[in-house]
């Protein structure tokens, strides 16, 4: 299946206004997060927190609600958030984690937990896992090249980073600025490149903007975990849904871009693999 | 009972399935063919040149373990776990002989081996003899780990400098690395044992052969392949913290590395169990 098993797609957001003022979608991640943290579902979670340098996330260990608040958004670059998982168990002694993972984090996660040779007891402590849609990833030099070079405009004055409708855009002054994606090509990681996985197929829960509408998010429900955290949220009124069926682009152009994803992935492992090159998938 | 184990594991009941016969990878003797394992299999826990922190990992199944030595399993051999061992020469408190070792489903072994021990070289070949699979359990059994440090020119044995993996002198099966191991990844192998079930084993079959390993096996097999996302798993999985990610690259403190293999070992762009995974999630 080009998305992943999953049980049912909803469009969704989360009711909170102060989420929706920061979130870069409909809020799902943060809303699922906090409410599985005041539901003492997870007591804390790994997400991707400011660092000292503008749009470079470094990963966080959020014990509040405000803490996982303030890694809203999106940062088109690495944040290693597997590794702080260490840390959220050690450190911080937590029993129950969550935490937010784009998908080539999920592979490494899942396969922690169906093998976990050198990893003890600490697979077993991850309770919630909130997957993001993922295309491609970039060093952060790329973006600094994007907004610098290409767009004369500087991280500081960046206020929001988003890719849609074919272009990068950020918000700087109020104003938005597109870099068509074709300009961006090139500078993406190249282990992108062999990534078969666009909408987090290991997740408890998935979410991504492609198939809403801005503001709104598609929620792929998957695990039971994730499926009765998500339906919770839902029902004490966190989260409002709308049928994916109602909302355009809806799940066509999600199955179109996770498709291209697979297809352009496998022709980039054939090609290594020709070249006598590993490739893990 | 086995109901119970795979809660405890977070694994569904498994249909029961009749085990794939592992090839021996030469045609060393035909006393290494498996046909099934057991439904009690005769375990044996070998202590080389390790520390005890993998045969620790094994009781740390607290939960389990009990059930797990009573009717599970039979350990017959091991001198910690049972206080059950073999001798060379003659010893008036342990009259057991190493050439009455017992048959053998599966050996454990734990720690390198000391070329210059002569008793833990005629054990470990022994036991090749007499065991149906012949397990690295953690990584200085499998990788040599820090024994690869050694050097010799201590008391008392000044002389006892080269220590191997076990793969170098004998043919192993399958290797479970770690330093330690999981208490968890010890009883999802036994379970999967019991079971017969040689698809969860396969990946411990497949780096068996894989003798060395460092924090460089990032750079070199990942990083220089193009094959990091930057996702931590590396940093997360090492047990010494050699690890820091540095604009999303792994950057190892080879000072700090003991080379046990974990990190590549979790990586998931060395290997990638796909199958297991979906099966493991119910997906
Ligand atoms: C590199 C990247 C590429 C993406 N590509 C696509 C795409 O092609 N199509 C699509 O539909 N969606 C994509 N997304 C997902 C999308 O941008 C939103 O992150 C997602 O819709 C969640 O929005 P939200 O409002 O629910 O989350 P929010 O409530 O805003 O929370 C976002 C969460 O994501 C975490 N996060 C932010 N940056 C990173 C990062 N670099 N690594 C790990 N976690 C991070 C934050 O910690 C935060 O918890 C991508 C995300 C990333 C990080
Ligand atoms: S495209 Fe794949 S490999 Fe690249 S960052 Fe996204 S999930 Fe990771
Ligand atoms: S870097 Fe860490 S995990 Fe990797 S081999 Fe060295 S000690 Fe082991
Ligand atoms: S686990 Fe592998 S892919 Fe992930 S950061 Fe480490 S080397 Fe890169």
């Amino acid at each position: 299946m080009v998305l992943g098993t999953y049980k049912e797609a909803v469009s969704a957001r989360a009711t909170d206004k102060q989420i929706q003022k920061v979130s870069q979608d409909g809020g799902i991640v943060t809303a699922l997060l906090s409410y599985a943290l005041d539901e003492g579902i997870i007591e804390g979670a790994v997400v991707a927190g400011p660092s000292e340098e503008l749009w470079k996330p470094e990963p966080l260990v959020a014990m509040t609600s405000d803490e996982i608040l303030s890694a809203a958004g999106t940062k088109y670059t690495f944040s290693p958030n597997v590794w702080a998982l260490k840390k959220a168990v050690r450190q911080y002694g937590l029993e129950k984690v969550g935490t937010v993972a784009i998908p080539c984090q999920l592979q490494g996660i899942r396969k922690t937990q169906s093998y976990p040779f050198g990893t003890r007891f600490l697979a077993d402590k991850l309770s919630l896992i909130v997957g993001i849609f993922c295309m491609e990833n970039f060093p952060f030099a790329s973006l600094e090249t994007f907004i610098s070079e290409k767009m004369k405009s500087s991280p500081e004055v960046t206020e929001k980073m988003d890719i849609g409708k074919g272009k990068f855009w950020i918000n700087a002054l109020g104003e938005d600025i597109g870099l068509p994606l074709k300009e961006t090509h090139g500078y993406e990681q190249a282990g992108c490149n062999i990534c078969p996985d666009y909408t987090a197929e290991l997740a408890d829960v998935s979410t991504g903007s492609v198939g809403s509408p801005d503001g709104w998010s598609t929620v792929l429900k998957r695990t039971e975990a994730g499926i009765s955290i998500f339906d919770q949220a839902v029902e004490v009124g966190i989260i409002e849904t709308k049928s994916m069926d109602d909302v355009k682009p809806g799940l066509p152009l999600l199955e179109k871009l996770a498709q291209g994803k697979k297809d352009n992935a496998k022709k980039e492992s054939d090609s290594r693999r020709e070249l006598g090159l590993p490739v893990p998938f | 009972m086995l109901a119970r184990i795979k809660r405890f594991l977070g694994l569904g009941g498994k249909p029961e399935k009749q085990a794939k016969p592992i090839k021996p990878k030469d045609d060393e003797s035909s006393q290494q063919e498996v046909e099934k394992v057991a439904d009690k299999p005769r375990i044996g826990y070998i202590h080389l040149s390790g520390c005890s922190g993998d045969g620790m990992a094994l009781t740390e199944n607290y939960d389990i373990l009990a059930d797990l030595l009573t009717d599970m399993v039979d350990i017959v051999y091991g001198q910690t776990l049972v206080d059950v061992w073999y001798e060379d020469g003659n010893n008036q408190n342990n009259p057991q002989m190493i050439d009455d070792m017992p048959e053998m489903d599966l050996a454990l072994v734990e720690g390198s081996v000391c070329l210059q021990d002569e008793h833990s070289m005629h054990e470990l070949k022994k036991l090749r003899e007499k065991s149906k699979l012949v397990c690295a359990f953690g990584s200085c059994a499998m990788n040599g780990c820090f024994t690869r440090f050694s050097r010799g020119g201590q008391q008392a044995q000044p002389k006892h400098e080269a220590f191997l993996p076990i793969g170098d002198i004998v043919q192993v099966d399958c290797a479970i690395p770690g330093c330690p191991v999981s208490p968890e990844i010890v009883a999802k192998t036994v379970v999967a044992l019991i079971n017969g079930d040689m698809d969860y084993l396969q990946p411990m079959l497949d780096i068996a052969g894989c003798t060395y390993n460092c924090g460089c096996d990032l750079q070199k097999n990942i990083v220089n392949k193009s094959l990091c996302t930057g996702c931590g798993t590396c940093a997360m999985a090492c047990q010494t913290r050699a690890i820091d990610m540095r604009e999303g690259r792994p950057e190892v403190n080879i000072d700090r590395c003991i080379k046990c293999g974990i990190c590549y070992t979790h990586c998931p762009r060395s290997w990638f169990p796909a199958e297991q995974i979906n099966k493991d999630l119910g997906l």
